[in-house]
């Protein structure tokens, strides 16, 4: 057991922080890191993409993915070292998450050469930018109802349907989306997954304004919307299979990159320090100090989580147990401590908000975090998989399962 | 980075887990449980016969000299087992405070004897206000002891103690006490584990002796390393407790279904899951930091702490919970581990102690930073 950087991964480290020091601007201390993957305007975009392509030029893109479509053949933990130290600098956000790691490594299983050529090279530059077009209105915790519709038409699919809480696609340009081609079986058996152009007059994109004001995600409505048999991805009917794949990849995704997301703990201590509770410092207050303790216990756990997560990865096994309760503890730790900073930060000023203030900050943890608890599996589902496949309790009495989708 | 045991630390895992479900069944503890004394000498004589008392011991001093690790593994097991052993104790609080700021003639007086198992030397710090040293009362005046002891663990079954008190200066040291002398009165305390018996010690004038490298840093530094470890202890032991009330889900039926398939009780038992892996991902921290010396051990010691005091008060109580009517009764298996979980508690500190410790110790470290 080791917590420090072997010598290799210390050179690592040390080649990607003297590159990051010629490239780009080191944060100064009271600018916070990046830690959203979603841009808020099209010049965000625009800083995003240049900021890949130099990435991408000097081998620090894609870090994970193999040589052979232009990574780095990275470890998890390189990645990891990666993440530290962009961290430390003032970069756009990493707009290409989803392409990267999503849909990336899905292309390279399931994909054919062709589409491995014409899309690996672009997503990794930043030509590119990906989006996932999985869930529906009526398909969440329960992906495999989805109902938009892949009809064959000769040598072409004619996709119609509606797709939402999509990151990313109103400035996409690309998507993967699963569609039902067989209603006559039973719905995880239906499906099969296509590559889309997110510029065809076809698909309409609605951003969805969130509780914490901003837009990252969208409602996408496909109406008749053409695609060949080419822009398949994987067999028909094996759009499940493929969507597997894509979902293990975000939660790896998760597990390497969403433990240093959000406020950290110690934050606290310093708006504590500032503010006022009953006439004295919020700071010498036993309730303040209890939960602000409990709060670093608790952000200690999900980081270590994570490096015993990718100690798995890089042993070459599969994220053992300990990789399911990253992404269920993470997002109720986030509101709890946005809930407890609006509380500090509300004693002196009101929960009323100017920009730039305490009040602004902790308002928007606390309302971007039930996001976290939601998206990627919510906290109920992550339960339900920690419960049965890892606990191994008996499983939900699942009422659909044989049955064709048409019939129900 | 590697942070996870390897495969030879999975293998003594594997011997000392079969070694304990030979001896400390869980029949064994509900013995103990109705015994006027708790300890299960038997588990105790195996473990010595199999070198683990001896693990962190010196060799020079019969011991095999293997690191803060593999006593993390100990402590899981024997936390796991519901063992009614002293490890907390003998081997996290007592043998480290000989080995590391005794003389060396306390070494070889007391640590042959630990690893065999013939002597249990026990730890009297705690008085009522905690075990930290600015809590210590008791004082020393030319090498003779007076004080209180609240609560010391195994006191009925040790023959010495390592015990916390003030020198001539009014600086918390550590003294080594035979507590079979005369001065010293023992009385049993009604603890919630009887499995463990414990006692108030008074000391009246009662010789002692030094522990020469002992002062208040190195005794928090002590309590940090038995942090550690009680926290894989309270690993092993809540994991006992998560698959024993999994297992009994999965057998007990009602509305013609096995209960563990309703969601009421799947989500509980994830969540008793989660707070286990939380805590088991800080132990790790811990155990490294107390491995290799580094000096973040007192904030990996008391984020270690709160995730396992948490994790265990959850399963340990809903265990109870889940197991319905049956888990509300002593002859059920469900309050042992209930029981062992608050003496874990009680003996190095509730959390309140360790929440200061750490918030403390991040303030200096920011103030050290600017």
């Amino acid at each position: 057991m080791d917590f420090s950087d072997s010598p290799e991964e210390a050179a690592f480290r040390a080649k990607a922080r003297d590159w990051l020091d010629a490239n780009a601007t080191r944060r100064n201390g009271s600018e916070k890191a990046q830690d959203h993957f979603m841009a808020r305007d099209a010049d965000e975009v625009a800083r995003a993409r240049n900021w890949q392509a130099r990435k991408a030029d000097a081998g620090w893109a894609g870090l994970t993915w193999p040589r052979a479509f232009g990574g780095r053949d990275a470890n998890p933990i390189e990645q990891v070292i990666w993440n530290q130290e962009e961290g430390r600098y003032a970069v756009p956000p990493n707009v290409f998450l989803i392409g990267i790691g999503l849909v990336g490594p899905t292309i390279m299983i399931h994909g054919t050469e062709d589409q491995k050529t014409k899309f690996l090279a672009r997503a990794l530059t930043g030509e590119e930018i990906w989006c996932q077009l999985f869930s529906e209105p009526a398909a969440g915790s329960d992906l495999a109802g989805i109902r938009t519709r892949a009809r064959r038409e000769g040598d072409e699919w004619v996709i119609s349907g509606q797709k939402v809480w999509t990151s990313g696609a109103h400035y996409s340009t690309h998507g993967i989306l699963l569609a039902r081609t067989d209603p006559q079986v039973p719905k995880h058996k239906g499906m099969t997954m296509f590559f889309v152009d997110m510029s065809d007059p076809a698909i309409e994109t609605r951003p969805i304004r969130q509780i914490s004001g901003n837009s990252s995600f969208n409602e996408v409505f496909i109406d008749d919307l053409r695609v060949p048999d080419s822009a398949r991805l994987g067999g028909v009917s094996e759009g499940w299979k493929v969507a597997l794949t894509t979902l293990m990849n975000e939660r790896f995704s998760i597990s390497v990159g969403r433990a240093s997301g959000g406020a950290r703990a110690e934050e606290l201590i310093d708006l504590a320090t500032r503010v006022e509770r009953n006439g004295r410092p919020a700071i010498e207050d036993g309730e303040v100090r209890a939960r602000i303790a409990d709060f670093i216990a608790r952000q200690r756990g999900l980081e270590f989580t994570s490096y015993r997560v990718m100690t798995s990865l890089s042993r070459g096994q599969a994220p053992g147990e300990e990789g399911s309760i990253g992404k269920l503890l993470l997002g109720k730790l986030r509101q709890e401590m946005g809930a407890f900073g609006m509380d500090l930060a509300g004693t002196s000023a009101g929960i009323s908000a100017k920009a730039g203030d305490d009040m602004a900050r902790w308002r928007n943890e606390y309302l971007t975090a039930p996001g976290n608890r939601i998206a990627g599996g919510s906290d109920e589902i992550q339960r339900t998989i920690i419960g049965e496949r890892i606990l191994g309790l008996p499983p939900e009495v699942r009422v659909d399962k044989d049955v064709a989708f048409s019939e129900l | 980075m590697n942070f996870g045991f390897s495969d030879e630390h999975d293998a003594i895992r594997d011997t000392l887990g079969r070694m304990l479900s030979d001896h400390a069944t869980l029949a064994v503890a509900h013995e103990c449980l109705e015994a006027a004394n708790g300890f299960d000498s038997a588990t105790w004589a195996a473990l010595a016969n199999g070198g683990w008392l001896g693990l962190a011991i010196a060799e020079d001093y019969g011991g095999s000299a293997m690191g803060a690790i593999e006593m993390a593994i100990v402590a899981e097991e024997i936390g796991r087992s519901l063992a009614a052993v002293p490890f907390g104790p003998v081997l996290g609080l007592a043998t480290p405070a000989i080995q590391d700021l005794g003389t060396q003639s306390q070494r070889e007086c007391l640590l042959p004897g630990i690893a065999e198992g013939r002597m249990i030397v026990t730890a009297a710090l705690a008085e009522d206000g905690g075990s930290a040293p600015e809590r210590v009362s008791a004082e020393v005046l030319q090498d003779r002891l007076s004080g209180r002891k609240s609560s010391v663990p195994f006191a009925s079954d040790a023959s010495f103690a390592i015990v916390a008190a003030l020198d001539e200066g009014g600086t918390a040291r550590l003294y080594l006490a035979d507590i079979s002398d005369p001065s010293v009165s023992l009385s049993a305390l009604d603890a919630i584990d009887r499995t463990r018996s414990t006692s108030e010690i008074v000391f009246h004038d009662t010789p002692v002796e030094l522990l020469p490298g002992s002062d208040p840093a190195a005794i928090r530094t002590l309590l940090d390393g038995a942090a550690v470890l009680a926290a894989f202890e309270q690993i092993g032991l809540a994991e006992r407790a998560l698959f024993l009330t999994r297992d009994y889900a999965c057998e007990r039926q009602a509305f013609g279904r096995q209960i563990g398939s309703f969601q009421a009780v799947k989500h509980r038992l994830a969540d008793m899951f989660a707070k286990i892996e939380l805590a088991r991902s800080n132990a790790f921290f811990g155990a490294w930091a107390l491995a290799s010396g580094d000096e973040r051990l007192s904030e990996a010691a008391a984020v270690a702490r709160l995730a396992a005091l948490d994790a265990v008060q959850f399963t340990t109580e809903e265990s109870v919970q889940l197991h319905g009517g049956i888990g509300f009764t002593w002859a059920a298996d469900p309050h042992l581990f209930l029981r062992r979980g608050w003496q874990l508690k009680a003996e190095l500190g509730l959390a309140d102690l360790w929440r200061e410790r750490l918030l403390c110790n991040l303030a200096d470290g920011q103030r050290a930073a600017n």
